[in-house]
């Protein structure tokens, strides 16, 4: 076991560099220039705009800058916008409220996609369950911005239950709605992942055994049924937390959140290398991470991946 | 657009919403159908295959049925716009006011769904609409197939330091979410065309299929036909194309299905915010973004665009579903 | 004893003079999209204490339903039981509530699957589904469960039990695997296992092998056993007598002996001649011909005729009944029946 962590770990290095080096050039080296793009119509002084290339080492082959800022970045240093501000606290004041956001989103998507499933696998081909498939099939068609609206429009406009945008993103009563857009889509994968591991599962062989044995119908739902179904369900939760805080950008713009998607988003269109670059590279360490974790947890639930 | 993960429908049990928990067996499941394929091999004595069984089961499935007609219907829209309206998508003519309801007697015509803010007919944007979000889906499905698909079949084949590398390579795009990094992507081109759009989800989103086509084919890669047939001598090539190839790509065709829905949405969300498809393409996501401006007083200039548009990710998604259960091995 | 063992099974009870199990007249169908399959069509059958009843059959005979039946472990949609009564110490359990008859199930009969791996819940351990039987019919505690376990492991000679007690199904061998689910059907001293194909997916020489503990286990606790099978040879050691059953039925039943020397039925005599032996060498082999018949379209009469090189115009059309089989002079023959019109001739050809 011990030596599969180590394996994973260092297979996450490259993938780190890589991931890192893919966003920077993608940043970087697209057309268009934003230094200019700062002092917008004005003409810049040629003068200026070198010395500010210089000082954002903008004016250096994109390797040697790609090297600058990992260098800066093990020293816990992210740069600084180029609106003068420094990275990292850009990041100290939007990711908090975007893992907020996240982990109510989660919460929903847990508490809720786990009940629908179960309900619904339990008594394939019922009512119920065809509702749910019904109703998972319509959240993942509708597009995140469309469900967004409808909540809003519902919720706010019409009901008057909440404001229609966030007032104040560190409040969390105000991110329950948008958590609930949020986490809606993975709610019904989790939904529709619970019912199909279930279904498959009531009808294993080991199932029968455990009837046979005559053991109480709860005992059988919650040790053998549940522990075995849940595995896949649990394997892709753990990622998704992840995708959750990458995925954040439309449903905190249209609420209005200021986290990081929205930081992030503005950036990227006002050509904000560092912030950008900063932003995913987090994201980034946030997802291998995650994936790390749940490639153990999976080891840890289902003993037959150990020894593999 | 998260994963999806494999589900198998329950179709078989005649009788609904029984508590199977009071009496657990395979058994009876095996004597039924045990005696119904001995009835096959008495009636008819055709070749089952994989595809055939699949074909014969999807044709009876009303999913399928439904989404095959959406779709079919759709791709027609996209190609003859002109057939289903006369209206103009681009004419924006202010005489039209967007405050001026539908008018639903106005079947097929400029009016039928209103008009926006700009005065352009709503249900003629909707139609001409249909032609960005299917191109995109289509071709970035066949793009990411085509790429994903290549490589992880040559990862999962050779395995080793071809495998190690590969897969690496795979890990670092899989690590940059989707949408995020079209948004990067698609910042640096200068006029975003609908091929932008696609070269930009291509080169992002070909990560998804390549793992599960490398699972596929690892599977597969250890099957006894594999083993026999390189033993008798075939070679890379044809191990590859003809043994491998068609027995690892069935979890290929249901996730490519499904994602292909997704790509719609993807495109869609980032016209929305402005960074994907720009005037004068037409595209549901444009359309939903700039009638965000008068949704208090016209909702129905939201509406129309985004129900073509859930309808659309829908019937792919439906399509995708149906595929998914009639190539379920557990069903076999 | 603890109440919950009290409960479960009254020391007090009364001794019972007639057979454990007695199954009468058992019917089991299913209603399936294409009609309703005849599984089951009028099996009788009994067991006593100490006993071994074999009962043979091709797939789709009805074998492993009936003992599904038995443990009433059917879905019943689409399965049901329309006539017939499974007794169980006098007591037919098909009246009983779902609770008693849940409390009978793995306490006083037990059951024993073919593939114990797929079988066994592979992400708990051996040690913990062991114990699961005391915890959860006795509700003895965990650690004490444990040391139950680990003794049964050693009875059926699990070596370094005490160590391999908190490892996963996956982790053993088969014939050790197999060797667990009769561990966990021992458990609580029931009086009767039912072993469905126990020792199908196994190696010849490890088949051997559970089949001596099965049958050892079976003498040191005096249980009842039945053995379900498709294989005639592992059933000559173990079974006192034979049930041969076809198509829902039982078409011949006899001891072992004699089933072996003297089969009454075309069928059974079709089983026992495509056997190879070692004096065939060169010669072709002998198989019954024909399929076994649709359950949901059972052939009218006797559901063998169509493969039967017997076959006459009343097996067409009349469904014979078990007859007694006798001697030529009229002496019966304990425990033999065929479900024949020409037993007779069957009995006395070769």
């Amino acid at each position: 076991m011990g030596s599969y962590v180590l394996r994973r770990v260092l297979q996450m290095i490259p993938v780190f560099f890589g991931a890192t080096l893919l966003i920077f050039l993608m940043v970087y080296t697209l057309p268009g220039d934003p230094v200019s793009a700062l002092f917008g119509q004005k003409a810049a002084d040629p003068a200026v705009v070198a010395n500010l290339k210089h000082k954002y080492y903008l004016d250096q082959p994109v390797w040697k800058q790609y090297l600058h800022y990992m260098g800066n970045l093990f020293q816990g240093d992210f740069g600084t916008s180029f609106t003068g501000r420094p990275v990292s606290d850009i990041m100290a004041d939007a990711f908090p409220v975007t893992i907020r956001l996240a982990l109510l989103a989660f919460g929903f998507e847990v508490i809720f996609g786990l009940l629908l499933g179960v309900v619904s696998g339990m008594r394939r081909g019922s009512v119920r369950d065809t509702a749910v498939l019904i109703l998972t099939l319509l959240v993942i068609s509708i597009p995140v911005f469309v469900l967004a609206y409808i909540a809003q429009t519902v919720f706010a406009t019409n009901l008057g239950w909440v404001t229609p945008t966030v007032q104040d993103s560190t409040d969390i009563s105000q991110l329950i709605l948008p958590a609930i857009v949020l986490g809606s889509l993975s709610l019904a994968f989790v939904a529709r992942l619970t019912r199909t591991s279930i279904g498959e599962n009531l009808r294993a062989d080991y199932m029968r055994t455990a009837v046979a044995k005559g053991l109480p119908r709860r005992t059988i739902v919650s040790r053998h049924l549940l522990r075995n179904s849940l595995i896949p369900v649990v394997t892709f939760l753990g990622t998704d937390l992840g995708a959750l805080m990458g995925g954040a950008i439309v449903t905190e713009g249209i609420f209005n959140v200021q986290g990081v998607g929205n930081v992030l988003y503005r950036a990227i269109n006002q050509k904000e290398g560092p912030t950008v670059v900063g932003i995913v590279t987090v994201l980034v360490i946030v997802y291998l991470v995650a994936s790390l974790l749940v490639d153990l947890l999976y080891a840890v639930l289902d003993p037959r991946i150990r020894y593999a | 657009m998260p994963d999806v993960h494999d589900e198998s429908s329950y179709e078989r049990h005649p009788k609904p919403g029984v508590d199977r928990l009071d009496y657990a067996g395979e058994q009876g499941m095996a004597v039924e159908q045990e005696t119904l394929v001995e009835a096959d091999v008495v009636k008819r004595e055709e070749a089952r295959s994989l595809w055939g069984d699949a074909w014969r089961d999807l044709r009876r499935r009303p999913i399928f049925l439904i989404s095959t007609v959406l779709i079919v219907l759709l791709v027609l829209i996209a190609i003859f716009p002109w057939a289903f309206t006369d209206a103009d998508p681009r004419k924006a003519d202010l005489v039209h006011d967007y405050l001026k309801r539908p008018d639903w007697t106005d079947f097929f015509g400029a009016g039928w769904f209103g008009y926006d803010a700009q005065g352009r007919s709503i249900y003629a944007r909707v139609i001409y609409g249909a032609r960005a979000s299917i191109t995109v889906g289509i071709f970035v499905t066949a793009g990411v197939t085509l790429l994903g698909g290549l490589t992880g079949m040559v990862a999962g084949y050779f395995g080793g330091g071809v495998d190690a590398v590969l897969s690496r390579i795979i890990d670092i795009f899989f690590g940059i979410p989707l949408l995020l990094g079209a948004l990067v992507l698609l910042n640096g081109f200068s006029s975003r065309t609908v091929w932008a759009v696609v070269l930009a989800l291509v080169v992002l989103g070909w990560t998804q299929i390549a793992r599960v086509m490398r699972g596929a084919v690892l599977t597969v890669k250890q099957a006894d036909y594999v083993v026999a047939g390189r033993a008798l001598g075939a070679g890379t090539g044809r191990l590859m194309f003809r043994h491998i190839l068609p027995n690892a790509v069935a979890p290929v065709i249901v996730v490519a299905t499904i994602a292909l829905g997704g790509y719609i949405a993807t495109e869609a969300t980032l016209s929305f915010l402005g960074i994907g498809l720009q005037d004068p393409t037409i595209s549901w996501g444009i359309d939903i973004s700039s009638a965000q401006k008068v949704i208090r007083t016209a909702p129905y200039v939201m509406f129309f665009p985004a129900a073509a548009l859930s309808i659309t990710v829908l019937a792919f998604i439906m399509m995708g579903d149906a595929v998914r259960d009639a190539l379920d091995p557990k069903l076999r | 004893m603890t109440t919950a063992e009290e409960t479960a099974r009254p020391k007090r009870e009364a001794p019972y003079e007639g057979p454990l199990l007695d199954v009468r007249d058992l019917h089991v169908e299913f209603v399936t999209r294409d009609g309703v399959a005849r599984a089951v069509n009028g099996v009788n059958y009994s067991v006593r204490a100490g006993e071994t009843l074999a009962v043979l059959g091709e797939s789709g005979s009805g074998k492993s339903v009936t003992a599904q039946a038995i443990m009433g472990i059917l879905d019943m949609p689409p399965a049901r039981i329309p006539r017939g009564e499974i007794r169980f110490r006098g007591q037919d359990m098909l009246k009983m509530s779902k609770e008693e008859r849940r409390k009978i199930r793995g306490q006083r009969i037990a059951m024993i699957f073919q593939d114990a791996l797929s079988s066994l819940n592979p992400v708990l351990t051996v040690g913990f589904q062991l114990g699961e039987m005391y915890r959860a019919h006795h509700g003895t505690p965990r650690k004490d469960a444990k040391e139950k376990a680990i003794e049964l492991m050693d009875r059926v000679r699990i070596p370094a039990a005490k160590q391999r007690v908190n490892d996963y199904p996956h982790q053993f061998s088969g014939g050790m695997r197999q060797r667990i689910m009769i561990a966990m059907a021992l458990a609580l001293e029931p009086d009767l296992i039912i072993a469905d194909e126990p020792t199908t997916a196994l190696d010849v020489t490890v088949q051997a092998q559970v089949m001596d503990l099965l049958a050892e286990l079976q003498a040191e606790f005096h249980m009842g056993l039945i053995l379900i099978t498709h294989d005639l040879g592992v059933v000559a050691d173990v079974a006192d007598k034979i049930a041969v059953m076809y198509a829902g039925r039982i078409v011949e039943t006899a001891p072992v002996h004699e089933l072996y020397a003297r089969p009454a039925h075309p069928y059974t005599r079709g089983l026992l001649d495509s056997i190879p032996r070692l004096d065939q060498k060169g010669q072709e082999l002998y198989a019954i011909k024909g399929l076994p018949p649709n359950l949901l379209r059972i052939p009218a009469g006797c559901a063998f005729n169509p493969r039967c090189p017997r076959a006459q115009d009343r097996c067409r059309v009349e469904v014979p009944e078990l007859f007694p089989v006798t001697e030529e002079d009229g002496t019966e023959l304990a425990g033999r029946g065929s479900a024949c019109f020409f037993w007779k001739e069957t009995l006395h050809d070769r």
